[in-house]
Protein backbone atom coordinates (compact mmCIF):
# COMPACT_ATOMS: atom_id res chain seq x y z
CA UNK A 1 0.00 0.00 0.00
CA UNK A 2 1.33 3.40 -1.02
CA UNK A 3 1.87 5.93 1.64
CA UNK A 4 -0.61 8.52 3.22
CA UNK A 5 0.49 11.51 2.87
CA UNK A 6 -2.38 13.61 4.20
CA UNK A 7 -5.73 12.34 6.44
CA UNK A 8 -8.99 13.60 5.70
CA UNK A 9 -11.55 13.13 8.40
CA UNK A 10 -15.14 13.84 7.27
CA UNK A 11 -16.07 13.44 3.62
CA UNK A 12 -17.55 16.55 3.39
CA UNK A 13 -14.16 18.39 4.46
CA UNK A 14 -12.45 20.75 2.35
CA UNK A 15 -9.28 20.81 3.87
CA UNK A 16 -6.57 17.32 5.15
CA UNK A 17 -3.96 17.34 7.38
CA UNK A 18 -0.38 16.39 6.44
CA UNK A 19 0.78 13.06 8.25
CA UNK A 20 4.29 13.05 6.63
CA UNK A 21 7.27 15.41 7.75
CA UNK A 22 6.27 17.60 4.85
CA UNK A 23 4.90 17.82 1.44
CA UNK A 24 6.55 19.56 -0.70
CA UNK A 25 5.49 22.10 -3.81
CA UNK A 26 4.00 19.99 -6.65
CA UNK A 27 3.90 16.83 -5.04
CA UNK A 28 1.44 14.78 -5.75
CA UNK A 29 -0.25 13.57 -2.60
CA UNK A 30 -2.07 10.59 -1.46
CA UNK A 31 -4.67 11.22 1.11
CA UNK A 32 -7.19 9.04 3.10
CA UNK A 33 -10.62 9.94 3.78
CA UNK A 34 -10.56 8.32 7.30
CA UNK A 35 -14.99 8.32 7.59
CA UNK A 36 -15.44 6.22 4.70
CA UNK A 37 -12.39 4.48 4.18
CA UNK A 38 -12.05 6.03 0.25
CA UNK A 39 -8.54 7.71 -0.92
CA UNK A 40 -8.05 10.09 -3.13
CA UNK A 41 -5.06 12.50 -5.11
CA UNK A 42 -4.11 16.11 -4.54
CA UNK A 43 -1.57 18.04 -6.08
CA UNK A 44 0.38 20.40 -3.33
CA UNK A 45 0.87 24.09 -4.98
CA UNK A 46 2.94 25.06 -0.90
CA UNK A 47 5.41 23.09 1.19
CA UNK A 48 3.33 22.37 4.19
CA UNK A 49 4.64 20.65 7.42
CA UNK A 50 3.34 17.78 9.29
CA UNK A 51 -0.05 18.18 11.30
CA UNK A 52 -0.68 21.42 9.11
CA UNK A 53 -3.72 22.23 6.44
CA UNK A 54 -4.06 21.35 2.52
CA UNK A 55 -6.87 22.57 0.97
CA UNK A 56 -9.05 19.72 -0.68
CA UNK A 57 -10.68 22.72 -3.15
CA UNK A 58 -10.39 26.17 -4.02
CA UNK A 59 -11.84 28.23 -1.18
CA UNK A 60 -13.15 32.08 -1.66
CA UNK A 61 -12.95 34.73 0.73
CA UNK A 62 -16.31 33.96 3.53
CA UNK A 63 -16.33 30.75 2.86
CA UNK A 64 -16.50 28.50 5.56
CA UNK A 65 -13.45 25.74 6.64
CA UNK A 66 -14.68 21.88 7.28
CA UNK A 67 -12.80 20.04 9.31
CA UNK A 68 -14.22 16.80 11.12
CA UNK A 69 -17.51 17.62 8.91
CA UNK A 70 -17.56 20.78 10.97
CA UNK A 71 -17.51 24.71 10.63
CA UNK A 72 -13.90 25.69 12.20
CA UNK A 73 -13.48 28.87 10.40
CA UNK A 74 -14.09 31.35 7.63
CA UNK A 75 -11.72 32.16 4.68
CA UNK A 76 -10.08 35.68 5.35
CA UNK A 77 -7.82 35.13 2.36
CA UNK A 78 -9.34 33.31 -1.41
CA UNK A 79 -7.33 30.02 -1.52
CA UNK A 80 -6.29 27.77 -4.09
CA UNK A 81 -6.70 24.28 -4.30
CA UNK A 82 -3.20 22.41 -2.71
CA UNK A 83 -2.51 25.45 -0.94
CA UNK A 84 -1.58 26.00 2.81
CA UNK A 85 -4.38 26.75 5.45
CA UNK A 86 -3.82 28.44 8.49
CA UNK A 87 -3.71 31.47 10.59
CA UNK A 88 -2.53 33.33 7.11
CA UNK A 89 -5.63 32.90 5.44
CA UNK A 90 -8.17 31.57 8.18
CA UNK A 91 -9.70 33.32 11.28
CA UNK A 92 -11.73 32.10 13.98
CA UNK A 93 -15.87 33.06 14.03
CA UNK A 94 -15.77 33.06 18.03
CA UNK A 95 -14.24 36.46 18.27
CA UNK B 1 -14.56 -8.10 16.77
CA UNK B 2 -16.45 -10.06 19.65
CA UNK B 3 -16.71 -8.06 22.94
CA UNK B 4 -16.26 -9.87 26.06
CA UNK B 5 -19.62 -9.54 27.92
CA UNK B 6 -17.80 -10.01 31.05
CA UNK B 7 -14.59 -8.65 33.43
CA UNK B 8 -13.22 -9.74 36.29
CA UNK B 9 -13.88 -7.10 39.25
CA UNK B 10 -14.59 -6.72 42.91
CA UNK B 11 -18.26 -7.02 44.06
CA UNK B 12 -18.97 -5.01 46.77
CA UNK B 13 -21.95 -4.15 48.86
CA UNK B 14 -23.80 -1.70 47.12
CA UNK B 15 -23.57 -3.71 43.98
CA UNK B 16 -20.88 -1.93 41.91
CA UNK B 17 -18.47 -3.73 40.56
CA UNK B 18 -14.22 -2.36 41.10
CA UNK B 19 -11.49 -2.76 38.36
CA UNK B 20 -9.32 -1.99 41.59
CA UNK B 21 -9.26 -3.13 45.62
CA UNK B 22 -7.81 0.26 47.39
CA UNK B 23 -8.03 0.75 50.77
CA UNK B 24 -7.61 4.45 51.14
CA UNK B 25 -6.53 6.80 54.45
CA UNK B 26 -8.09 10.21 53.14
CA UNK B 27 -7.69 13.55 54.84
CA UNK B 28 -10.22 15.55 55.24
CA UNK B 29 -8.12 18.53 55.53
CA UNK B 30 -4.37 19.64 54.24
CA UNK B 31 -3.46 19.48 57.77
CA UNK B 32 -4.09 15.62 58.49
CA UNK B 33 -1.85 15.03 55.39
CA UNK B 34 0.81 13.93 57.82
CA UNK B 35 -1.02 11.37 59.75
CA UNK B 36 -2.73 10.25 56.55
CA UNK B 37 1.11 9.81 55.01
CA UNK B 38 2.13 8.34 58.59
CA UNK B 39 -0.76 5.73 58.44
CA UNK B 40 -0.16 4.51 54.69
CA UNK B 41 3.82 4.01 55.50
CA UNK B 42 2.88 1.77 58.60
CA UNK B 43 0.32 -0.20 57.17
CA UNK B 44 0.69 -2.25 53.90
CA UNK B 45 -2.03 -2.33 51.54
CA UNK B 46 -3.54 0.78 52.37
CA UNK B 47 -2.52 4.27 49.93
CA UNK B 48 -2.76 7.72 51.30
CA UNK B 49 -4.85 10.46 49.19
CA UNK B 50 -2.93 13.82 50.44
CA UNK B 51 -5.23 17.13 49.24
CA UNK B 52 -4.04 20.77 49.46
CA UNK B 53 -7.68 21.89 50.93
CA UNK B 54 -10.29 21.31 53.14
CA UNK B 55 -10.26 24.13 55.53
CA UNK B 56 -12.53 27.81 55.86
CA UNK B 57 -14.29 26.72 52.63
CA UNK B 58 -17.72 28.25 52.24
CA UNK B 59 -20.76 27.51 49.84
CA UNK B 60 -20.50 25.90 46.56
CA UNK B 61 -16.59 25.16 46.79
CA UNK B 62 -16.96 23.77 50.42
CA UNK B 63 -20.05 21.22 48.92
CA UNK B 64 -17.78 20.80 45.86
CA UNK B 65 -15.16 19.30 48.65
CA UNK B 66 -17.66 16.76 50.13
CA UNK B 67 -18.44 15.60 47.24
CA UNK B 68 -15.24 14.91 45.98
CA UNK B 69 -14.15 13.27 49.47
CA UNK B 70 -17.87 11.34 49.74
CA UNK B 71 -17.42 10.17 45.75
CA UNK B 72 -13.64 9.03 46.46
CA UNK B 73 -14.55 6.89 49.44
CA UNK B 74 -17.80 5.53 47.78
CA UNK B 75 -15.84 4.65 44.40
CA UNK B 76 -15.95 0.85 44.10
CA UNK B 77 -12.64 1.35 43.20
CA UNK B 78 -11.99 1.69 47.10
CA UNK B 79 -12.51 -1.63 49.42
CA UNK B 80 -12.48 0.05 52.61
CA UNK B 81 -11.69 4.08 53.90
CA UNK B 82 -10.22 5.70 57.13
CA UNK B 83 -11.46 9.03 57.29
CA UNK B 84 -8.92 11.43 59.38
CA UNK B 85 -9.72 15.02 59.81
CA UNK B 86 -8.53 18.18 62.24
CA UNK B 87 -11.91 18.00 63.69
CA UNK B 88 -15.08 15.32 64.16
CA UNK B 89 -17.77 17.48 62.52
CA UNK B 90 -16.74 17.25 59.17
CA UNK B 91 -14.92 13.69 59.37
CA UNK B 92 -18.23 12.20 60.55
CA UNK B 93 -20.62 13.64 57.89
CA UNK B 94 -18.14 12.16 55.37
CA UNK B 95 -17.62 8.94 56.62
CA UNK B 96 -21.53 9.07 57.33
CA UNK B 97 -22.20 9.80 53.64
CA UNK B 98 -19.47 6.55 52.45
CA UNK B 99 -20.84 4.56 54.85
CA UNK B 100 -24.32 3.75 53.12
CA UNK B 101 -22.50 1.90 50.46
CA UNK B 102 -21.89 -0.65 53.05
CA UNK B 103 -18.46 -0.97 52.43
CA UNK B 104 -16.32 -0.39 55.91
CA UNK B 105 -15.29 3.17 56.95
CA UNK B 106 -13.95 4.67 59.94
CA UNK B 107 -13.12 8.42 60.89
CA UNK B 108 -10.98 10.00 63.15
CA UNK B 109 -10.40 13.19 64.14
CA UNK B 110 -6.94 14.77 65.37
CA UNK B 111 -8.13 17.39 68.12
CA UNK B 112 -7.33 16.73 71.34
CA UNK B 113 -5.50 13.62 70.73
CA UNK B 114 -2.21 14.56 68.56
CA UNK B 115 -1.29 13.10 65.69
CA UNK B 116 1.26 10.34 67.39
CA UNK B 117 -1.42 8.84 69.52
CA UNK B 118 -3.82 9.38 66.44
CA UNK B 119 -0.92 7.16 63.76
CA UNK B 120 -0.91 4.70 66.65
CA UNK B 121 -5.12 4.21 66.77
CA UNK B 122 -5.82 4.60 63.34
CA UNK B 123 -3.16 2.46 62.27
CA UNK B 124 -4.58 -0.54 64.05
CA UNK B 125 -7.82 0.15 62.49
CA UNK B 126 -5.81 0.65 58.72
CA UNK B 127 -4.46 -2.91 59.15
CA UNK B 128 -7.46 -4.33 60.13
CA UNK B 129 -9.36 -3.05 56.90
CA UNK B 130 -5.91 -3.93 54.93
CA UNK B 131 -6.20 -7.87 56.00
CA UNK B 132 -9.85 -7.99 55.06
CA UNK B 133 -10.00 -6.29 51.91
CA UNK B 134 -6.66 -8.52 50.59
CA UNK B 135 -9.33 -11.80 50.78
CA UNK B 136 -11.42 -10.22 47.98
CA UNK B 137 -11.27 -12.42 44.90
CA UNK B 138 -12.13 -11.00 41.65
CA UNK B 139 -15.08 -12.71 39.82
CA UNK B 140 -16.90 -12.49 37.04
CA UNK B 141 -18.92 -9.23 36.45
CA UNK B 142 -21.09 -7.92 33.54
CA UNK B 143 -18.93 -5.56 31.42
CA UNK B 144 -21.99 -3.01 31.94
CA UNK B 145 -20.10 -2.30 35.04
CA UNK B 146 -17.67 -0.98 33.62
CA UNK B 147 -17.94 2.79 34.02
CA UNK B 148 -15.93 4.38 31.78
CA UNK B 149 -14.70 7.86 31.73
CA UNK B 150 -11.92 10.09 29.24
CA UNK B 151 -10.30 13.33 28.73
CA UNK B 152 -7.56 14.63 26.29
CA UNK B 153 -4.28 16.06 27.50
CA UNK B 154 -1.15 17.64 26.02
CA UNK B 155 -2.94 17.23 22.92
CA UNK B 156 -1.47 18.12 19.23
CA UNK B 157 -2.92 17.15 15.52
CA UNK B 158 -2.81 13.97 16.17
CA UNK B 159 -5.10 13.96 18.86
CA UNK B 160 -7.54 14.93 16.50
CA UNK B 161 -6.94 12.48 13.95
CA UNK B 162 -6.56 9.09 15.55
CA UNK B 163 -6.34 9.00 19.30
CA UNK B 164 -9.47 10.69 20.40
CA UNK B 165 -11.44 9.22 17.61
CA UNK B 166 -9.99 5.72 18.72
CA UNK B 167 -11.66 6.53 21.74
CA UNK B 168 -14.72 7.43 20.47
CA UNK B 169 -14.92 4.59 18.39
CA UNK B 170 -14.82 2.46 21.78
CA UNK B 171 -17.78 4.71 23.22
CA UNK B 172 -19.75 3.68 19.84
CA UNK B 173 -19.28 0.06 20.66
CA UNK B 174 -19.03 -0.12 24.23
CA UNK B 175 -22.28 2.14 24.89
CA UNK B 176 -24.88 0.00 23.19
CA UNK B 177 -23.51 -2.85 26.16
CA UNK B 178 -24.88 -0.59 28.60
CA UNK B 179 -22.13 0.92 30.39
CA UNK B 180 -21.98 4.34 31.91
CA UNK B 181 -19.46 6.77 30.27
CA UNK B 182 -18.26 10.37 31.00
CA UNK B 183 -16.35 13.39 29.11
CA UNK B 184 -15.93 16.71 30.60
CA UNK B 185 -13.16 19.92 29.75
CA UNK B 186 -16.14 22.44 29.56
CA UNK B 187 -13.63 24.91 28.73
CA UNK B 188 -12.06 22.84 25.50
CA UNK B 189 -15.09 22.57 24.42
CA UNK B 190 -15.56 26.40 23.35
CA UNK B 191 -16.15 26.62 19.57
CA UNK B 192 -17.75 23.13 19.53
CA UNK B 193 -20.32 24.29 22.05
CA UNK B 194 -23.66 24.27 19.69
CA UNK B 195 -22.28 21.05 18.51
CA UNK B 196 -22.05 19.97 21.79
CA UNK B 197 -25.29 21.04 23.30
CA UNK B 198 -27.32 19.18 20.17
CA UNK B 199 -25.84 15.40 21.61
CA UNK B 200 -27.49 15.93 24.60
CA UNK B 201 -30.41 12.99 24.05
CA UNK B 202 -33.15 14.94 25.45
CA UNK B 203 -34.16 18.67 25.45
CA UNK B 204 -33.40 19.45 29.11
CA UNK B 205 -29.76 17.85 28.61
CA UNK B 206 -29.20 20.16 26.09
CA UNK B 207 -30.39 23.41 28.08
CA UNK B 208 -28.04 21.87 31.43
CA UNK B 209 -25.30 21.72 28.98
CA UNK B 210 -26.35 25.38 27.56
CA UNK B 211 -26.17 26.64 31.01
CA UNK B 212 -23.47 25.43 32.00
CA UNK B 213 -20.75 26.17 28.90
CA UNK B 214 -22.52 29.33 29.54
CA UNK B 215 -21.50 30.14 33.07
CA UNK B 216 -18.21 28.98 32.30
CA UNK B 217 -18.11 31.44 29.41
CA UNK B 218 -19.15 34.21 31.09
CA UNK B 219 -16.49 33.60 34.31
CA UNK B 220 -13.56 33.50 31.28
CA UNK B 221 -14.80 36.88 29.54
CA UNK B 222 -14.77 38.26 32.82
CA UNK B 223 -11.74 37.34 34.33
CA UNK B 224 -9.97 37.22 30.85
CA UNK B 225 -7.85 40.46 30.05
CA UNK B 226 -8.00 40.30 26.53
CA UNK B 227 -10.56 37.85 24.10
CA UNK B 228 -8.59 34.66 24.52
CA UNK B 229 -7.23 34.81 20.94
CA UNK B 230 -3.50 35.03 21.98
CA UNK B 231 -3.96 31.66 24.11
CA UNK B 232 -6.89 29.80 22.24
CA UNK B 233 -4.94 28.35 20.46
CA UNK B 234 -1.61 28.35 22.13
CA UNK B 235 1.82 29.35 20.18
CA UNK B 236 2.04 25.39 20.14
CA UNK B 237 -0.77 24.46 19.11
CA UNK B 238 -0.55 26.54 16.30
CA UNK B 239 3.25 25.98 15.81
CA UNK B 240 1.23 22.12 15.49
CA UNK B 241 -1.50 22.90 12.80
CA UNK B 242 -3.87 23.65 14.52
CA UNK B 243 -5.48 27.25 12.82
CA UNK B 244 -8.59 28.30 15.70
CA UNK B 245 -9.93 27.69 18.68
CA UNK B 246 -13.00 25.79 16.64
CA UNK B 247 -10.60 23.22 15.50
CA UNK B 248 -9.05 22.50 18.37
CA UNK B 249 -12.70 21.87 20.16
CA UNK B 250 -13.43 19.75 17.63
CA UNK B 251 -10.80 17.57 18.02
CA UNK B 252 -11.44 17.32 21.68
CA UNK B 253 -15.21 16.31 20.68
CA UNK B 254 -14.04 13.49 18.78
CA UNK B 255 -13.62 11.50 21.96
CA UNK B 256 -17.32 10.74 22.34
CA UNK B 257 -17.62 9.06 19.11
CA UNK B 258 -21.41 9.47 17.80
CA UNK B 259 -22.72 8.94 21.44
CA UNK B 260 -25.69 10.66 22.81
CA UNK B 261 -25.12 12.40 26.17
CA UNK B 262 -28.53 11.74 28.73
CA UNK B 263 -27.59 14.40 31.53
CA UNK B 264 -24.81 16.87 32.81
CA UNK B 265 -22.81 16.78 35.89
CA UNK B 266 -21.81 19.01 37.98
CA UNK B 267 -17.94 18.70 39.32
CA UNK B 268 -17.68 14.95 40.93
CA UNK B 269 -21.46 14.32 41.09
CA UNK B 270 -22.64 10.70 41.02
CA UNK B 271 -24.83 10.03 37.49
CA UNK B 272 -28.06 8.54 38.47
CA UNK B 273 -30.30 8.02 35.17
CA UNK B 274 -28.58 5.19 34.11
CA UNK B 275 -26.22 3.75 31.73
CA UNK B 276 -25.27 5.93 28.94
CA UNK B 277 -23.03 9.09 28.04
CA UNK B 278 -22.53 11.73 30.45
CA UNK B 279 -21.22 15.31 30.49
CA UNK B 280 -19.40 16.58 33.57
CA UNK B 281 -18.84 19.82 34.02
CA UNK B 282 -14.69 20.07 34.84
CA UNK B 283 -11.70 22.03 34.36
CA UNK B 284 -9.68 21.02 31.41
CA UNK B 285 -6.54 20.28 33.93
CA UNK B 286 -5.88 16.47 33.54
CA UNK B 287 -5.94 15.82 37.51
CA UNK B 288 -8.73 17.86 38.49
CA UNK B 289 -10.65 16.54 36.05
CA UNK B 290 -9.48 12.56 36.56
CA UNK B 291 -10.09 13.24 40.15
CA UNK B 292 -13.81 14.80 39.55
CA UNK B 293 -14.67 11.96 37.63
CA UNK B 294 -13.08 9.33 39.99
CA UNK B 295 -15.46 10.84 42.60
CA UNK B 296 -18.46 10.35 40.50
CA UNK B 297 -17.66 6.70 40.58
CA UNK B 298 -15.85 6.28 37.51
CA UNK B 299 -14.05 3.24 37.59
CA UNK B 300 -11.65 3.40 34.85
CA UNK B 301 -10.21 5.83 32.65
CA UNK B 302 -9.07 7.21 29.26
CA UNK B 303 -6.47 9.41 28.52
CA UNK B 304 -5.26 10.18 24.87
CA UNK B 305 -2.72 12.09 24.76
CA UNK B 306 0.04 13.89 22.00
CA UNK B 307 2.88 15.18 23.78
CA UNK B 308 2.87 13.13 26.18
CA UNK B 309 0.63 13.99 29.33
CA UNK B 310 2.18 11.56 32.41
CA UNK B 311 -1.29 11.51 34.32
CA UNK B 312 -2.31 8.90 37.18
CA UNK B 313 -4.78 8.67 39.67
CA UNK B 314 -4.50 7.10 43.12
CA UNK B 315 -7.66 5.08 42.87
CA UNK B 316 -9.09 5.26 38.76
CA UNK B 317 -6.47 3.72 36.80
CA UNK B 318 -5.81 5.74 34.01
CA UNK B 319 -5.12 3.93 30.62
CA UNK B 320 -3.15 6.08 28.09
CA UNK B 321 -3.24 6.33 24.33
CA UNK B 322 -0.98 7.94 21.39
CA UNK B 323 -1.05 8.48 17.97
CA UNK B 324 1.94 10.56 18.11
CA UNK B 325 4.71 8.21 16.55
CA UNK B 326 7.84 10.14 18.28
CA UNK B 327 5.71 10.42 21.97
CA UNK B 328 5.15 6.14 21.57
CA UNK B 329 8.80 6.30 21.16
CA UNK B 330 10.50 8.58 23.27
CA UNK B 331 7.80 8.13 26.44
CA UNK B 332 6.67 4.83 25.55
CA UNK B 333 6.70 3.82 29.67
CA UNK B 334 3.91 6.48 29.72
CA UNK B 335 1.82 4.88 26.89
CA UNK B 336 -0.40 2.07 27.28
CA UNK B 337 -1.40 1.72 23.82
CA UNK B 338 0.02 2.90 20.57
CA UNK B 339 -2.33 3.52 17.96
CA UNK B 340 0.18 5.53 15.95
CA UNK B 341 0.01 3.07 13.21
CA UNK B 342 -3.50 4.75 11.96
CA UNK B 343 -1.53 7.62 10.67
CA UNK B 344 0.65 5.22 8.35
CA UNK B 345 -2.53 3.64 7.26
CA UNK B 346 -1.06 0.09 8.91
CA UNK B 347 -4.88 -0.16 11.08
CA UNK B 348 -8.14 1.52 10.68
CA UNK B 349 -10.03 3.05 13.29
CA UNK B 350 -12.22 0.09 14.03
CA UNK B 351 -8.99 -2.11 14.40
CA UNK B 352 -7.45 0.56 17.03
CA UNK B 353 -10.78 0.87 19.02
CA UNK B 354 -10.96 -3.20 19.14
CA UNK B 355 -7.32 -2.81 20.40
CA UNK B 356 -8.16 -0.02 22.79
CA UNK B 357 -11.35 -2.63 23.83
CA UNK B 358 -8.88 -5.18 24.99
CA UNK B 359 -6.60 -3.15 26.46
CA UNK B 360 -9.48 -1.51 28.61
CA UNK B 361 -10.25 -5.20 29.54
CA UNK B 362 -7.05 -6.17 30.52
CA UNK B 363 -6.25 -3.77 33.12
CA UNK B 364 -10.18 -3.51 34.55
CA UNK B 365 -9.36 -7.58 34.88
CA UNK B 366 -6.21 -6.23 36.84
CA UNK B 367 -3.06 -5.23 34.43
CA UNK B 368 -1.32 -2.60 36.18
CA UNK B 369 -1.23 0.91 33.87
CA UNK B 370 1.65 2.38 33.06
CA UNK B 371 0.89 5.03 35.55
CA UNK B 372 0.18 2.78 38.13
CA UNK B 373 3.30 1.07 37.66
CA UNK B 374 5.14 4.57 37.56
CA UNK B 375 3.38 5.24 41.19
CA UNK B 376 1.24 8.34 39.75
CA UNK B 377 -1.07 8.96 41.89
CA UNK B 378 -2.49 13.06 41.25
CA UNK B 379 -5.39 13.50 43.56
CA UNK B 380 -6.26 16.92 42.60
CA UNK B 381 -9.70 18.93 44.53
CA UNK B 382 -11.03 21.65 42.10
CA UNK B 383 -11.48 24.62 43.82
CA UNK B 384 -13.68 27.06 43.01
CA UNK B 385 -12.63 30.57 44.98
CA UNK B 386 -10.86 31.52 47.58
CA UNK B 387 -11.31 30.18 51.08
CA UNK B 388 -12.55 32.73 53.99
Amino acid sequence: MAGTDIIIHDEKDNVGVVVIEKITPKQDCDCWIMENDKSVKIQSMDEIPLGHKIAMTDLNEGDTILKYGHDIGKVVKSIKKGEHVHVHNVKTKKW
Amino acid sequence: MEIPKTFLGYKREDGRTGTRNHVIILPVDDISNACAEAVANNIKGTIALPHSYGRLQFGADLELHFRTMIGTGKNPNVAAVIVIGIEPKWTKRIVDAIATTGKPVEGFSIEGVGDIDTIARVSKKAQEFSIWASEKQREERPISDLWISVKCGESDTTSGLASNPTVGNLMDKLEPLGIHLCFGETSELTGAETVCEKRGKTPEAQEKFRKTWSSYNDFILKEATDDLSESQPTAGNIAGGLTTIEEKAFGNFQKIGGCKFIDVLEPAEEPTKGPGLYFMDTSSAAAECVTLQAAGGFNLHLFPTGQGNIIGNPIEPVVKLTANPLTARTMSEHIDVDVSKILSREINLDEAGDELIKATIRVANGRLTCAEALGHREFVMTKLYRSA
